[in-house]
């Protein structure tokens, strides 16, 4: 759940479009309502507005209603994680699916009974214009008091007409080590000091950090930090940052409590970890959303998600989750010549 | 201490989740867990756990002294359990004990030649970074687990069938 880049920096291989869509344009950002105080948003045939409780798409096939807190703890993983890999399903009916450079947006294009009945819709867009759009609306629609990337008992509600921003919170920097975190010059620990406190649920994570003792001239090289410490600092949920890199393999471990805001398709292999507590994944087909697994992962359990499903998790005390992603690349292309695994392992 | 006691696990106590099939086949889940392939594997045996195209994550049980290991390529451990000591060398010649193009760990024979770099000592939850160039080894005073982030190679070991839910 951790992109190395930005995700619609394309690379030089052709981009997939398996539905052969053409690139839309027109995109508007229109007035605030008189009564509602919220802009609303247009990117080619989808219009986009909220009132003080739910968020609504509008496409030639019909209109899409969510609540917004769920609307927006949605809106905010897609625009954090740069349309991710793959697909970021905002519910069983609305989401996006990155073909890195390009992104189609849906309606009822993942929903098996959408499709059937002919009341999908999907529209391709650039994606650093698309994200314009998204990053504007997450911007408008967040009133002060209110942060999407943080769980729901620790933060402020959503509902309500415009009342203020959070530009704060829905613009903070993933966290992205270039070699490991607490190397000098990389990524700097959590501490109270630059305002990360324990969070309230890790109160019992030891803060205790390793010996090093590095000979004179390998400190740079001779050094360890502590991760479940830093991890019990993290001031959002489900949203994974990277802390150790080998080539491409990235550790990104993350905080979750509550629920995955999204339902995340894979359109590659996926690795999670459980360091700590308790994580319920329900595991539906990618393409239909028919439900395929329950996986109830403990403390030292090691699962892979198929690159043929979609996956949204479920953790009632915060826990300690090692997503693991590999961001090679070359990935898409062998997703676009159908050359990737649907599943990491064969035994 | 707040109302929450967060749950750990370690390679004495463990407790394992599964996958439930709806309409699937759990295999494809590859789901085990780390303390229990530690717990049934040798000392420093490094077992995959995780495997996505070259790379690997490796669970080892730590218990008495390691070999001498060296990569041509950073790696990095997480002690998850325990106390784990790790001793590094600066390698005089690396390319003489591993070829730099190749990927994943080897064994060294014999502590190698090169100026000591210093070591740490890992607790719970600390991760440390085995860096390019060097050679290093572990040493637990107690049985515990660590977690390697490496690439498959020549002491990384398959054994995919024991482990995982069928």
């Amino acid at each position: 759940m951790a992109m190395k880049e930005s995700a619609f920096a394309g690379t030089d291989e052709e981009i997939s479009n398996p539905r052969g869509l053409p690139i839309t344009g027109n995109f508007a950002i229109n007035p605030a309502d008189n009564i509602t105080g919220y802009k609303s948003f247009q990117a080619g045939s989808f219009k986009f507005h909220r009132d003080e409780y739910f968020c609504y798409v509008t496409t030639p096939t019909g209109v899409h209603t969510m609540p917004a807190d769920a609307f927006l703890r949605a809106l905010m993983r897609d625009v954090a994680w740069g349309f991710f890999y793959g697909t970021v399903n905002f519910d069983q009916v609305f989401g996006t699916t990155n073909y890195y450079g390009e992104v189609d947006m849906f309606m009822g294009a993942t929903n098996e009974a959408y499709t059937a009945a002919g009341r999908d819709f999907v529209e391709r867009f650039k994606a650093d214009k698309l994200m314009d759009v998204f990053k504007q609306m997450v911007s408008d629609w967040t009133n002060e008091g209110y942060d999407p990337f943080a769980a729901p008992m620790e933060t402020g509600v959503p509902w309500g007409i415009k009342n203020g921003d959070n530009d704060e919170a829905v613009s903070r920097e993933r966290v992205t080590a270039r070699r490991m975190v607490g190397l000098p010059g990389d990524t700097p620990v959590r501490t109270d000091a630059n305002g990360y406190p324990v969070n309230r649920m890790f109160a019992d994570v030891v803060q205790d950090q390793p010996e090093v003792h590095a000979e004179p001239g390998f400190e740079h090289e001779v050094s360890a930090y502590n991760l479940f410490a830093y991890l019990s600092r993290s001031d959002v949920t489900w949203n994974p940052s990277v802390c150790s890199v080998v080539k491409d393999s990235l550790f990104c471990p993350t905080s979750e409590e509550y629920i995955l805001p999204v339902e995340h398709g894979n359109d590659r292999c996926e690795w999670f970890i459980q360091l700590t507590d308790e994580i319920t994944w329900n595991v539906k087909d990618g393409a239909t959303g028919r439900p395929r697994a329950i996986i109830n992962m403990k403390a030292g359990d090691c699962c892979c998600m198929p690159a043929d499903i979609r996956h949204q998790g479920f953790s009632a005390k915060r826990s300690m989750l090692l997503v693991w992603e590999n961001g090679s690349p070359k990935i898409p292309e062998l997703i676009r010549q159908g050359l990737a695994p649907d599943v990491a392992v064969e035994f | 201490m707040g109302q929450y006691t967060t749950d750990f696990g370690s390679i004495h106590s463990y407790k394992k989740g599964g996958v439930t099939a709806i309409d699937d086949d759990p295999k494809r889940y590859v789901f085990s867990n780390m303390f229990e392939v530690a717990a049934k594997s040798a000392p420093y045996e490094r077992v995959a756990v995780a495997k996505n195209f070259e790379y690997v994550i490796e669970s080892a049980k730590a218990e008495g002294e390691s070999g001498w290991y060296t990569a041509a390529h950073d790696e990095f451990v997480i002690a998850m359990d325990g106390k784990v000591r790790v001793d590094f060398v600066k390698l005089a010649d690396p390319d003489a004990l591993v070829d730099p193009e190749s990927e994943g760990a080897v064994h060294i024979e014999g502590k190698p030649e090169g100026a000591n770099m210093g070591y740490v000592v890992l607790g719970r939850g600390h991760m440390a970074m085995l860096p390019v160039g060097s050679a290093y080894k572990f040493s637990a005073p107690e049985t515990c687990t660590i977690l390697i982030q490496s690439i498959d190679g020549a002491v990384t070991q398959h054994k995919w069938a024991q482990f995982c839910q069928k």
